[in-house]
């Protein structure tokens, strides 16, 4: 059964599209906008297209369409339809799924933790998502995020990395990537996790399509944590909206001089929980201590070993740790790569090494 | 009457014989030369009657034709005077003709008769060894250079008066004594002078030693450029046939003075540089950047500045060891047997990985990458970053003596042709997977330690390829024949990032 989807959702989901643009020119108060019902949605922003628009929807609503192949697509009548979205004030008429609908329903039922942050992100930044949503996924908890450039995309990465699943919202229809780069992420996520999203279709992604699958990312998941963002960030917009349903928020702090930490520093003054790391998350979904983190499966290191990565943790570019660790060159790069392939450090660029947490 | 003497066209970078035929007979005064010549070789008839008028000379006032034979071939150049005039004086009895016989003659002239530096010399001389010649008449500064080929009386002249003498049975000049501009050329850097930078000096050695092509990714001023300036001076020294072979390229273009080119070339083209101008081309078709680093470095500053299509020309010369550059209806094969070091900024702004300074989205990162050309970077076995010396490192005494690091490439060269005797490659950097599978031994640890690398996904089948022939290198330069363990870490951490890698960075 790939359509689990009543003709009058289905034809919501179509006027979404079919009024992207109008509503675009509204963005401001978008959510408002989306709680309104059909009609009343046509009046507001249909314009002169209005009678035309409502013509289209009637009709819409009275047949029913094959769906889009390759797209499972499920409306809020059905009983599976995830319980968590149902707080949002105004819940998607219709998910689209490219991938495995029932893998997705499977993972909205259990706790997934939603891994966001700007595009435009420092090493650092993608290194505490790629390790975050990778101890997440390990500790069983499946990661949802935006599949954006930057944080969004090195959350997913990371979780693929340690377990199969991870759900990927996308602002405009689920079997085409967005943004473009990410094709071979996306291509991964769709044969193993899940890409879903409001609208289905031949539809061009526009400006209010972002927040609107922010709150999306927000509604299905248990806690939000934000990674880096600037102080207008979207990772933002999806905080909030966790805020309000009354969801855990977290944030990874950063340096209080980086402008990609501004957005995660603001949350953490009002109130948000402190993540340092998956055991951080955990806490805050379960309760301290109740569910813990595996141990470290990575090999144990030698003596030499330990004083390069305290060398390389303080900052020390590559040759200066070498030296602080006593090594000479050839014997210095063979015990970095030992640490790179135990998994404690990456190479990142300028030939800099960089320490896995 | 009809004479004919032997001179030699440059076809790309080999000699080809061309006959020049003089016929004179009774008719109007006129001089025509055939065979195909370009603008230059059409020139040649004013500077041919100039030159012999003022060399106390009669030019005939009769029907002059000379023929560039073969005719289906194209010549360029203004070497052809001297054969020329020399052949006009024949033709008119001014000189024995039979004396031209055994002779090769290769020279432009200037109006007054004066014998000018011409390009190629060495070429000419080779081709007139193999045509079986015995004697060759060269421009003065050039005779060295023409020497440099056993079994040919090479006569330096420097004017028209002079190589006739020469045919009139006068004795020879002895060879010019060696010039003084050699001694006036600043030695070529070496590692004499450089402070801290010990994993690039490592590679440096590994890459000389192995010839391996190198990347250097670094900030700004952090001295990618310097490194591999002073790559050419620990690579092994060029044997004769190598030294010959760069002497012959570098004489044709115009970029040796007439002696024997001993230094390895080190070429480092701007990276405005055409497609042409890298692998060779234009009409005549001349050697390119490429060609000119035979035997030695060609030193690619600023990568992801090249022309893509640049850089794509330069694939397959840097696979097969030389290129074909096909231009109507003349093909050319250049040489292009050299080593590649290429640097380039990790990101657009240059800073990525120094703290805080880097503005680099990971769109703009994507960008920059794309625009370094992937099969490029294929071929690329060591990829080493470049970091600012520390204050410490300025102060301490350089790292690596330049002769001890040579005598080591040189003794790890030397267990590589042991190794590579009878098949295709000359060092570990050109073995290909049949190879490497077949002459390069592992022992427990370093199989195991490429297993696992493998296995956990950090390196991709061509990445361990890289990997094996760079610890194969390592092993050498340590005399080793096993490849070990620390030899493979090692090769690991100067790999290059596979693409999945490269989101983090």
């Amino acid at each position: 059964m790939s359509r689990r989807a009543c003709p009058r959702c289905l034809a919501r989901s179509w006027l979404l599209a079919r009024l992207a643009g109008h509503l675009d020119c509204e963005r401001a108060k978008l959510e408002p906008l989306l709680a309104l019902d059909d009609e009343d949605l046509i009046a507001a922003v249909g314009g002169r297209d209005r009678d035309r628009v409502a013509a289209e929807l009637r009709q819409r609503r009275g047949e029913t369409r094959p769906g889009e192949p390759g797209i499972e697509s499920i409306c809020r009548c059905e009983d599976q339809y995830p319980a968590r979205l149902r707080a949002l004030p105004a819940p998607p008429a219709v998910l689209h799924v490219a991938g495995g609908l029932d893998r997705l329903l499977a993972a909205a039922e259990a706790d997934p933790v939603a891994v966001v942050g700007s595009r435009r992100a420092s090493a650092y930044g993608l290194q505490v998502a790629r390790s975050l949503a990778h101890g997440l996924a390990s500790a069983g908890l499946t990661v949802i995020s935006g599949m954006a450039l930057g944080i969004d995309s090195a959350a997913h990465a990371g979780a693929l990395e340690a377990g199969p699943i991870t759900l990927a919202v996308l602002p405009g229809s689920p079997d085409r990537a967005y943004p473009r780069e990410k094709r071979r992420l996306h291509g991964t996520i769709v044969e193993q996790g899940a890409v879903l999203s409001e609208l289905a279709g031949q539809v061009a992604v526009r400006r209010w399509m972002f927040p609107a699958r922010n709150r999306l990312i927000a509604g299905l998941a248990a806690m939000t944590v934000v990674v880096e963002a600037g102080e207008r960030s979207g990772a933002l917009v999806t905080a909030r909206v966790a805020q309000e349903l009354g969801r855990p928020v977290g944030a990874v702090p950063g340096r209080i001089t980086s402008r990609h930490a501004a957005g995660p520093h603001g949350l953490l003054a009002a109130g948000a929980h402190l993540v340092r790391g998956p055991q951080d998350v955990l806490d805050a979904l379960f309760g301290a201590g109740v569910r813990t983190v595996g141990p470290d499966s990575r090999p144990e290191l030698s003596r030499v070993q330990r004083r390069l990565l305290a060398a390389i943790e303080d900052g020390s570019a590559t040759p200066d740790a070498l030296a602080q660790a006593g090594l000479d060159t050839d014997r210095g790069l063979a015990a970095m790569a030992e640490l790179e392939l135990g998994g404690y450090v990456r190479r990142g660029s300028g030939g800099r090494f960089e320490v896995v947490p | 009457m009809l004479v004919r003497l032997t001179t030699f066209a440059i076809d790309g970078v080999d000699p080809r014989l061309v006959s020049v035929e003089i016929d004179i007979r009774p008719g109007l005064p006129t001089f025509t030369i055939v065979g195909l010549g370009d603008i230059t070789v059409r020139e040649s008839r004013d500077r041919v009657r100039a030159a012999i008028l003022n060399s106390s000379f009669k030019f005939p006032d009769t029907r002059i034709t000379a023929n560039l034979a073969p005719a289906s071939l194209r010549k360029a150049g203004p070497h052809f005077d001297l054969a020329l005039a020399l052949g006009v004086l024949a033709a008119s009895n001014q000189v024995p003709a039979a004396a031209l016989s055994g002779y090769a003659v290769f020279g432009e002239l200037s109006l007054s008769g004066e014998v000018r530096d011409s390009p190629g010399a060495l070429a000419v001389a080779e081709g007139a060894r193999r045509a079986g010649l015995v004697r060759l008449i060269v421009p003065e500064c050039r005779a060295r250079e023409a020497s440099l080929v056993d079994g040919l009386h090479v006569i330096p002249v420097t004017t028209l008066d002079a190589a006739v003498e020469i045919l009139r049975g006068a004795p020879g000049p002895p060879l010019p004594a060696r010039s003084q501009i050699r001694a006036a050329k600043p030695a070529a850097p070496d590692l004499s002078d450089v402070r801290g930078h010990s994993i690039p000096l490592l590679a440096l050695q590994i890459a000389a030693a192995g010839g391996h092509n190198l990347l250097f990714e670094g900030a700004p001023g952090t001295g990618k450029t310097m490194l591999a300036r002073r790559l050419p001076s620990i690579l092994p020294a060029m044997n004769r046939r190598e030294a010959v072979e760069v002497t012959r390229i570098h004489s044709i273009a115009g970029t040796a003075a007439g002696e024997l080119v001993t230094q390895r070339p080190f070429r480092a083209p701007h990276h405005t540089i055409s497609p042409s101008g890298l692998v060779g081309g234009g009409s005549p078709p001349r050697p390119g950047e490429a060609t000119l680093a035979h035997h030695g470095v060609l030193f690619l500053d600023e990568l992801s500045e090249f022309q893509r299509s640049s850089l794509e020309a330069l694939r397959q010369p840097l696979e097969d060891g030389a290129v074909t550059v096909v231009r109507g209806q003349s093909a050319v094969v250049f040489p292009t047997g050299f080593m590649l070091v290429a640097a380039t900024n990790p990101c657009p702004c240059g800073f990525a990985g120094v703290e805080d300074r880097c503005r680099c989205g990971e769109a703009d990162l994507r960008r920059h990458r794309r625009r370094l050309s992937g099969p490029l970077l294929d071929r690329m076995d060591l990829l080493v970053g470049v970091q600012r010396p520390t204050e410490a490192d300025l102060a301490a005494p350089p790292l690596c003596a330049t002769d001890q690091a040579r005598r080591r490439v040189a003794a790890a060269r030397e267990r590589q042709h042991r190794r590579l005797a009878g098949s295709s490659a000359r060092c570990n950097g050109e073995m290909d997977t049949a190879l490497v599978d077949r002459v390069v031994r592992l022992d427990g640890s370093a199989a195991r330690l490429l297993a696992r690398a493998y296995s956990s996904g950090a390196l991709s089948a061509r990445g361990r390829q890289r990997v094996i022939r760079v610890a194969r290198t390592l092993a050498d330069l340590e005399d080793s024949e096993p490849v070990r363990g620390d030899d493979v870490l090692t090769a690991l951490s100067l790999r290059q990032r596979s693409p999945g890698e490269a989101l983090a960075a």
